[in-house]
């Protein structure tokens, strides 16, 4: 199937769309820290992927083997991790912020409490 | 002015300006010493009399001193050039800062008034803007000094504090804010991108570079965007600024703001669109009618008012289209007439607004109605009104006399007899409205509890109201002199 | 010497970089991180002024880290453009820390300082990066690095909903930042570089590709977010209303600015105005958003009664003008916009720094606390109500500079409704600085409160910028001639 060929990209799509939805739409602060780590895993398994070459092999010198797949992608996502986790971290410690001084971590209840 | 020793008009320009902007200064760091610091007050508004006096013999020699203070931009400069408005504009101001500042120490200290030094300081800036706007070279510099002329006297305005002077200080500030962003300064950049010029020239800028539709439409934007010249409909903010202290009143009616403004709609007619220019164009008419419609108006809703400054207020608006009218007939006489009105009012008008003030400070009446017989308790400060009435009208021996005739002239000669009708039909109106106040004080008999017991203002209030009382007569004589650098204008 | 001439690009990130740990080490002692956090704010603009001696004398200073040449390593690069952006990100910062010492010891708790300051430099060496690089990876990272320094900036405000701002800046910059890497995905996938030089070279053979305009599409959209273009900017009236005053002088002055640099960067230097305006026509999209931009946002900011969140809706209605005038795609434009990157940043933080002073003395920011301010700050509320004028656009300010510029790219454009509606909208501008100039100078103080001047060391920063407002407002050339020059090199692409 034509459509289904470059599977990779559905996959992509679907998983950003999966964790922008619950960015939106979660009003609970750690899910929408989790919705947001999957919206940016879609991006990374995207960088990842365009990397692959249909039969190509890890980018090591080997002899014999003529098709690598591209290293360059690889080590921006490791970056990418980095800062996502570093994001993660930030977002969580912020979390516990929150939490300490709302008491909770409901968006609405925050809102509740700020207008009151 | 032998005392004086004459200097280069190149160093007298910027001492106009930096003698009052220091003046300020030096009058809010004397605030703890009033006495030191009205002196200083009196003795700076000389002082910059002395200094435009400096100016004077080049100008009637013919010469247009100049100087460049700062190039903004390529082509956008802050610049100098003195010509014979200019130059009538900042004698006029300068002469007559002289006897306010007398006069408001005089009111100000009678009145107990509060924050006197900014107050005066304030006036002091809103001098030093005016000087900039006499001597600006181009719209540009002037479009400066008129904002920052309004930015200045609106503390002036809002002096009391309390509600209503607030409520009249922020109608007074929107208005003439608003009008001179959203119209005047949209005209001024449309200008600099058509003509490629802002500096005023003799016979204008507009000629050849900008086709008779859009002059028409930037005529409008000027006229319109210089509010401080109190057209109708946006005359609001002059009857709004009334909740200031007299000195005030007497300082915007009369010398700095709406006289900048009528002077910025001459300058405008004659050295940016050009009177050749402007006689083709659409809207000119159009402004002429709404003129002469803004002149009647006010002098009939002034006749309705029973407070006296709100009257002399909506006198103002009037006397002020005489000028506009005379800048739209596009006429060398009619715009000699509007020079002169410039002179002629200011004068009538300063003495009117000081006998409502020193009326307040010995009586603290405000209202015609309660004037009766007052005339026999302050004999001086009503004649002087009284001299003052005439010279606005226009009678002899006032020098008000030689303005309308100017007018009326230019009007005929360029056949809107409809306009001399109008000047005609509101000096009639004229003698109702201001000569009422006048004949109650002195004929009606005291009404009971009314003006018994009440005496002549302080020496400062009724010594200077006397004096501009006389200059208007003195004007009288002083015509043939004015007619003839006014005509300097047009290059004759 | 030579050495450090050579090694300047690398050394004007890595100087806050390597300062930030050492920072932290401080925590003990304020005052020497304070110190420490000024003195390398001072080097990095002395760094940044000759990189711009450098830029004068040999047009691009290129910088390949490491020795790695372009397109595998990475390479900064300093034209007439980012050194625009280096200098305001350094001057500011070097303004701003003198400032910091009072605000910071009153608005955040005193153990924090070193972490704070150290969090500090961390934005700063972030935001530096970003105008540097010329790697369209290495953008993301240093954006990155500067968001996540920011949030923990913002997170220090005193009230909690400081907390929860951050938290909502935090969701939306990551969301940006997330749609930038997208679309360099994209660019990558059809180029096979990361170089911006490198991919304004191979761009122009891809362009009809879905691919590319795509990646336009989310680069756009995701810097968007982060320059808070509208309506995309509702995480910025929170984020500057609710951090300390010293963290929204600098971030009001500089992230925004450097997000509008990228977004000049890619438009302009990466995909080239040829196809971002006369084949996708975005001036269609950019020009009404960045007019609703200002009208809204200026429109809401008059009702508001606490002064920082009304300034922070001024900075969005401000961010519109510089999008305004990137929309006519002229030189004229781009001039206007640079030149009001520059001076909008020393107007702004000049109004936020007599912010800081008003909440370091009356304890507030809201219109209430200043009633009667103008007579027992006089100093502070000058300066506030000259920097308000720039604001406004008033002639002889630096802000009027730049109305005049955008107003004659309007005219040049032929399109006067907009130089007339950029007329209008200063007078909305007008109305609401002058609420604060009314009620500070013209109501008296509603208690008989001992409130003092500020302090000489928050005053004098503060007049400082109010200084540099007029400065540049009277003398124009230095400005003028830097954006002329940078807006002649974006219109001729990358070079």
């Amino acid at each position: 199937m034509e459509w289904f060929g470059l599977y990779n990209y559905w996959i992509v799509v679907v998983l950003m769309m999966v964790g922008f939805y619950i960015v939106i739409a979660q009003g609970n602060l750690i899910k929408k820290i989790v919705g947001l780590n999957i919206f940016q895993t879609s991006v990374f398994i995207f960088f990842i992927s365009l990397a692959k070459l249909e039969g190509g092999t890890a980018p090591i010198h080997v002899a014999g083997v003529s098709d690598y797949s591209n290293p360059l992608p690889h080590v921006l996502i490791l970056t990418a991790i980095v800062v996502g986790v570093a994001l993660t971290a930030v977002g969580l410690a912020l979390v516990v912020r929150i939490h300490e001084l709302y008491g909770t971590i409901e968006e609405d209840e925050i809102h509740a409490q700020d207008e009151a | 002015m032998s005392s004086f020793p004459s200097m280069e008009a190149t160093v007298a320009i910027p001492l106009t300006l930096v003698i009052p902007a220091l003046g300020a200064v030096l009058i809010a760091l004397s605030g703890r010493h009033p006495n030191l610091r009205d002196g200083l007050m009196v003795a700076i508004a000389a002082l910059l009399f002395a200094t435009v006096l400096q100016i004077l013999p080049a100008v009637l020699a013919g010469g247009r001193p100049a100087m460049t203070l700062i190039e903004l931009l390529p082509g956008l400069s802050m610049a100098f050039e003195v010509e014979p408005l200019g130059m009538i504009f900042a004698l006029v101001a300068s002469s007559l800062w002289i006897i306010t500042s007398l006069y408001a120490i005089g009111y100000m200290r009678g009145a107990n008034e509060s924050k006197q030094t900014r107050f005066h300081a304030c006036f002091a800036v809103a001098l030093f803007s005016v000087m900039g706007i006499a001597f600006a070279e181009n719209m540009f510099t002037l479009f400066i000094f008129y904002e920052v002329l309004t930015l200045s006297t609106y503390p002036l305005v809002a002096h009391k504090g309390n509600r209503e002077a607030q409520k009249g200080a922020r109608t007074y500030l929107v208005l003439l804010l608003g009008t001179s962003i959203g119209f005047q300064l949209v005209a001024i950049v449309a200008t600099w991108w058509l003509a490629g010029s802002l500096s005023f020239t003799a016979g204008g800028i507009m000629e050849g570079h900008v086709s008779h539709a859009l002059g028409g439409l930037l005529l409008l934007l000027y006229v319109y965007g210089i509010g401080k010249a109190a057209l109708m409909p946006f005359h609001r903010w002059l009857p709004a600024a009334m909740v200031a202290p007299t000195p005030v009143s007497a300082l915007l009616h009369a010398v700095a703001v709406v006289k900048a403004g009528v002077f910025t709609v001459l300058k405008v007619s004659t050295y940016i669109f050009g009177q050749d220019y402007l006689r083709e164009l659409w809207s000119a008419d159009l402004l002429m009618y709404i003129a002469a419609f803004s002149l009647l108006s006010a002098s009939l809703v002034a006749l309705q008012m029973d407070n006296l400054k709100a009257r002399l207020a909506y006198s103002t608006v009037s006397q002020l289209s005489y000028i506009t009218l005379g800048a739209m007939l596009a006429h060398e006489l009619a715009a000699i007439g509007g020079g002169m009105h410039i002179v002629m009012h200011a004068f009538g008008k300063i003495t009117l607004f000081f006998c409502a003030g020193a009326i307040y400070v010995a009586s603290k009446k405000t209202n015609i109605s309660e004037m009766d017989g007052i005339g026999r308790r302050m004999p001086f400060t009503m004649g002087a009104y009284l001299l003052g009435a005439l010279a606005v009208i226009g009678v002899p021996p006032m020098g008000g006399l030689w303005s309308k005739w100017h007018l009326v002239l230019g009007a005929a000669d360029s056949g809107q007899l409809l306009m001399v009708l109008v000047i005609m039909l509101s000096t009639l109106l004229n003698i109702a409205y201001l000569l009422k106040p006048a004949v109650r004080a002195f004929l009606m008999p005291p009404k009971e509890g009314g003006s018994r017991g009440v005496r002549e203002a302080p020496l400062l209030c009724v010594v200077p109201l006397c004096i501009t009382a006389l200059g208007c007569m003195a004007l009288f004589l002083a015509a043939d002199p004015l007619r003839t650098m006014l005509g300097g204008i047009f290059g004759n | 010497m030579g050495l450090v001439q050579l090694h300047l690009p690398a050394f004007q990130v890595i100087v806050p970089m390597l300062a930030a740990p050492l920072v932290m080490l401080m925590a003990r002692s304020p005052r020497a991180a304070w110190a420490t956090a000024t003195l390398t704010s001072w080097l990095t603009l002395a760094i940044a002024l000759l990189l711009l001696i450098r830029v004068r004398a040999e047009g691009v200073v290129a910088y390949h880290m490491g020795g790695w040449l372009p397109p595998v390593g990475i390479e900064y690069r300093v034209d007439s453009v980012n050194i625009l952006v280096l200098l305001v990100i350094c001057f500011i910062s070097a303004v701003v820390m003198p400032f910091a010492r009072l605000s910071v010891a009153s608005e955040v708790r005193e153990d924090k300082h070193g972490y704070f300051y150290a969090a500090f430099l961390l934005a700063n060496c972030g935001l530096l990066g970003i105008a540097i690089t010329g790697d369209a990876f290495n953008i993301f990272v240093f954006f990155e690095i500067a968001a996540l320094a920011s949030y923990s900036l913002i997170a220090t405000g005193r009230e909690r909903q400081a907390v929860m701002a951050s938290y909502q800046y935090l969701m939306m910059g990551t969301i940006g930042t997330t749609f930038l890497l997208i679309g360099i995905g994209f660019l990558y996938i059809m180029t096979g570089t990361l170089n911006l030089l490198d991919l304004a070279e191979r761009l122009p053979a891809v362009n009809d590709t879905r691919t590319v305009r795509a990646a336009l599409a989310f680069i756009v959209v995701g810097i968007s977010l982060k320059l808070a273009l509208f309506p995309l900017h509702l995480w910025l009236p929170n984020a500057y209303a609710y951090a300390p005053s010293m963290v929204t002088v600098f971030l009001s002055a500089t992230a925004t600015k450097v997000a509008i640099y990228v977004l000049m960067r890619f438009i302009f230097g990466v995909f080239g105005h040829e196809l971002s305006f006369n084949v996708l026509g975005m001036n269609l999209l950019l020009m009404p958003l960045a007019m609703l931009g200002i009208l809204i946002p200026s429109i809401v900011a008059i009702f508001h009664t606490n002064i920082k969140r009304m300034l922070a809706y001024s900075s969005v209605a401000q961010v519109g003008y510089i999008i305004l005038g990137i929309s006519f795609a002229s030189t004229l434009g781009l001039m206007a916009s640079l030149l009001h990157l520059f001076n909008h940043a020393i107007t702004k933080a000049a109004l936020f720094m007599a912010l800081g002073c008003i909440a370091y003395r009356l304890g507030g920011v809201s219109l209430i606390h200043m009633t009667g301010a103008g007579q027992r700050m006089p100093w502070t509320m000058t300066a506030f109500v000259i920097a308000g004028l720039s604001l406004i656009g008033v002639p002889l300010t630096a802000g009027f500079v730049t109305k005049w510029h955008l107003i004659l790219a309007a005219l040049d454009g032929g399109l006067w409704p907009i130089a007339v509606f950029v007329l209008g909208t200063s007078v909305l501008a007008l109305l609401y600085v002058w609420r604060v100039v009314e009620v500070a100078f013209f109501r008296a103080p509603l208690r008989r409160m001992k409130v003092r001047e500020a302090p000489l060391s928050l005053l004098l920063p503060t007049w400082f910028l109010t200084l540099s407002c007029l400065y540049f407002g009277i003398e124009t050339s230095l400005p003028v001639g830097l954006a002329e020059r940078a807006a002649e090199v974006l219109m001729g692409g990358y070079r």
